[in-house]
Order: structure tokens, then C-alpha cells, then sequence
């Protein structure tokens, strides 16, 4: 049964990769690439592996998908010229691939239990985070704890990432063009509900 | 006002359980699926929703600018401190075994410490970016 639902959702992620390439309307791909990340959600379900699949239907499907749509207001939502077949990039492109499947045919059997990720610090992990840590989530306990490092340097790089994109969206054009910051409860013409398909999305991306 | 009425009922409704579906994957994360990240995504997505369903000015009443920018270093800041305290308390850098009687506990409380930190930068980044995007088209 598990096999069959998995072999569903890979068919469906596949096709959906398809109908991104296919289209050409930049709003019909952001909608795709939040449909692609629910099928990717479903698919970490499906693993047992929950953290990820809330993670993946948050950021993925949820919040992505509304800065897409907001840069997406910010420039067009057209493809102005569709760019030329050209055998070079397919070249490149079939060779990677190759290459990753060449490389994926060494690695251990899908869900083979004696494969070395599992020999290594995860037996630990199983048996002794509970006890020295009190937290039954085992995932929690390893982020948070046993990885500390880890995510404090993933903190510094959602801080790092979103001083970045502020200064660009905001900081330049305030230099440009004097303090604008108070007005920034002025009137409402907010940009992204003021045509329909882009607010559709957002309500059904989440 | 603008959006249509079944959006801003809808959007009223919802606000409530999304709010206390955040709260619970952050303070349940130790015993359910979640965490600091994952609540932070959540909450952003409830500010989102009320600023695209009633617009900044309602949205900025919830969040405003200032507290959502200083939320970002905020969250970093009490994550490395932990770090720093557990440092000038005699264990290693992000070592939480001394900030309670025993290692045990000090192990959950500091990972519930780290957690909100995660949360506040998460969130703040998140609702800016979407804030900035927003000032940006207009």
C-alpha cells in the first residue's frame, strides 16, 4: 500500500515538473511550485519523516509561494522572449543527470537499515537522547541540542539573508529618495490584492 | 476595506487557530513534530494573511515595523547568548547541562530557550520580507 501511494506521489511530482517547464505564465508556475511542494510534503508523510513534511508545507508551499508572488508584482508575469533550443545547456543538462544517477546506483537500498547513516551517531541519538535530555522528540533534541552549532548557524542565516533582501528592497530606494519610513501607514493601495489570481494563490497555497 | 466578505470572515475565523496552531508547535515541539522554525513560518503566515485580507495598516497594528525588525537580531542574540551563558557558567558554548540543578533539565530548558530564539528571528524575517515586498509595489 505504502509502495503504492509513494509510486502516486512520485508520478504526480514528476508531472508537475513537467507542467512547470511547460508554462509560460510566471503566476501558473509559482501556483505549480506550491502544488509541487505539497506533493513533496505528502511524500515526507509518507517517510515517517513529519518535521520535514511541516517544514516543507510552510515554508515551501506557504511562505515562498507569497514572496513569489510579491516579486512577482514587482516585475511581469510574462516571459517577454522565449529563449533558444540550444544543444549546448541540453548537453550539459543530460550529462548531470547521468551523473547523479551513475552516483545514486552506489549508494545503500532505499530504507536498507544497516545502511552507515544509521550505524553512526543515529543508534546513539535513539537511545540516549530521551535520557539526557527529556525531550521524546527525538528530531527536536538533535536541531536544538546535540546540534547546537548547527542551528545557530542556520539562525544567522535566515538573520543574515533577511538584512540582505530588506537593504535591497528597502534600504537603496530610502537612501534614494529621503526617509519614507512614516508613511508607511499611508493610504491602501497594497499592491498584491489588487488583482484576483494572486490573491486566489495565496489563500490556496495555505 | 478591501478583499471580499467571505475572505475577511473567513480570514477571522481563522486567525484565532492559526495563532494557537503556532503556539502549539512551538511549545509542544518537544513531544509532537515541530519547532522554533516551523512555528515562526506559521505565525508570519497569520500577520501575512491579515495584511493581504485588511491591508498594512491593520497588519502594522498586529506587528509593526520596528518591533518586526528588531525581532530578527533579537532571536540570534538569545540563541548565542544561551550559548555565552552556559559558556561563563563553566561548560562548553551551547552546552545547557549547567543552566539548571541537574544536566538533565538544564538540557530542556535550554532547548526551549534556543527554540524561541529560532522562533523570533524566523518569524520577524519572514513578516519584514513580506512587509518590504508590499512597500516595495505600491
Amino acid at each position: 500500500m505504502e509502495a503504492i501511494i509513494n509510486m502516486a506521489l512520485l508520478t504526480l511530482l514528476a508531472l508537475v515538473t513537467v507542467a512547470i517547464i511547460a508554462q509560460r505564465s510566471l503566476i501558473g508556475v509559482v501556483i505549480l511550485a506550491s502544488i509541487y511542494s505539497f506533493l513533496m510534503a505528502s511524500v515526507m508523510i509518507v517517510l515517517d519523516a513529519v518535521d520535514v513534511a511541516l517544514t516543507e508545507a510552510s515554508v515551501g508551499a506557504g511562505i515562498s509561494t507569497v514572496l513569489l508572488l510579491g516579486a512577482l508584482h514587482l516585475t511581469k508575469t510574462r516571459e517577454i522572449s522565449v529563449p533558444q533550443t540550444k544543444i549546448g545547456p541540453i548537453l550539459l543538462s543530460l550529462a548531470v543527470g547521468v551523473a547523479l544517477v551513475w552516483g545514486a546506483l552506489v549508494l545503500p537500498p532505499f530504507g536498507d537499515p544497516n545502511a552507515p547513516i544509521h550505524l553512526h551517531v543515529a543508534p546513539y541519538y535513539l537511545r540516549e537522547a530521551i535520557i539526557e535530555t527529556h525531550v521524546p522528540n527525538i528530531v527536536t533534541a538533535i536541531l536544538a541540542d546535540y546540534r547546537g552549532f548547527d542551528t545557530l548557524g542556520e539562525t544567522t542565516v535566515i538573520f543574515t539573508a533577511g538584512i540582505g533582501v530588506l537593504l535591497l528592497l528597502r534600504g537603496l530606494r530610502r537612501r534614494g529618495t529621503g526617509s519614507e519610513r512614516p508613511e508607511s501607514d499611508g493610504p491602501e493601495s497594497d499592491g498584491p490584492e489588487s488583482d484576483g489570481p494572486e490573491s486566489d494563490g495565496k489563500e490556496g497555497s495555505r | 476595506m478591501n478583499g471580499d466578505l467571505i475572505q475577511r470572515v473567513a480570514t477571522k475565523l481563522l486567525l484565532p487557530f492559526i495563532v494557537l496552531f503556532a503556539l502549539y508547535v512551538q511549545f509542544h515541539g518537544e513531544t509532537s513534530p515541530g519547532g522554533g522554525f516551523q512555528a515562526g513560518v506559521i505565525i508570519a503566515a497569520g500577520v501575512i494573511l491579515v495584511s493581504i485580507t485588511f491591508g498594512q495598516t491593520t497588519a502594522k497594528k498586529i506587528a509593526p515595523w520596528g518591533l518586526v525588525e528588531r525581532m530578527i537580531p533579537l532571536g540570534v542574540f538569545i540563541f548565542a547568548g544561551t550559548g555565552v551563558v552556559s559558556f561563563f557558567s563553566g561548560a562548553n558554548f551551547l552546552d545547557y547541562s549547567v543552566l539548571a540543578h541537574d544536566p538533565v533539565h538544564g538540557h530542556e530548558y535550554g532547548i526551549i530557550i534556543v527554540e524561541i530564539g529560532v522562533l523570533i528571528t524566523v518569524a520577524g524575517t519572514m513578516i519584514s520580507l513580506f512587509y518590504a515586498f508590499v512597500e516595495r509595489g505600491r
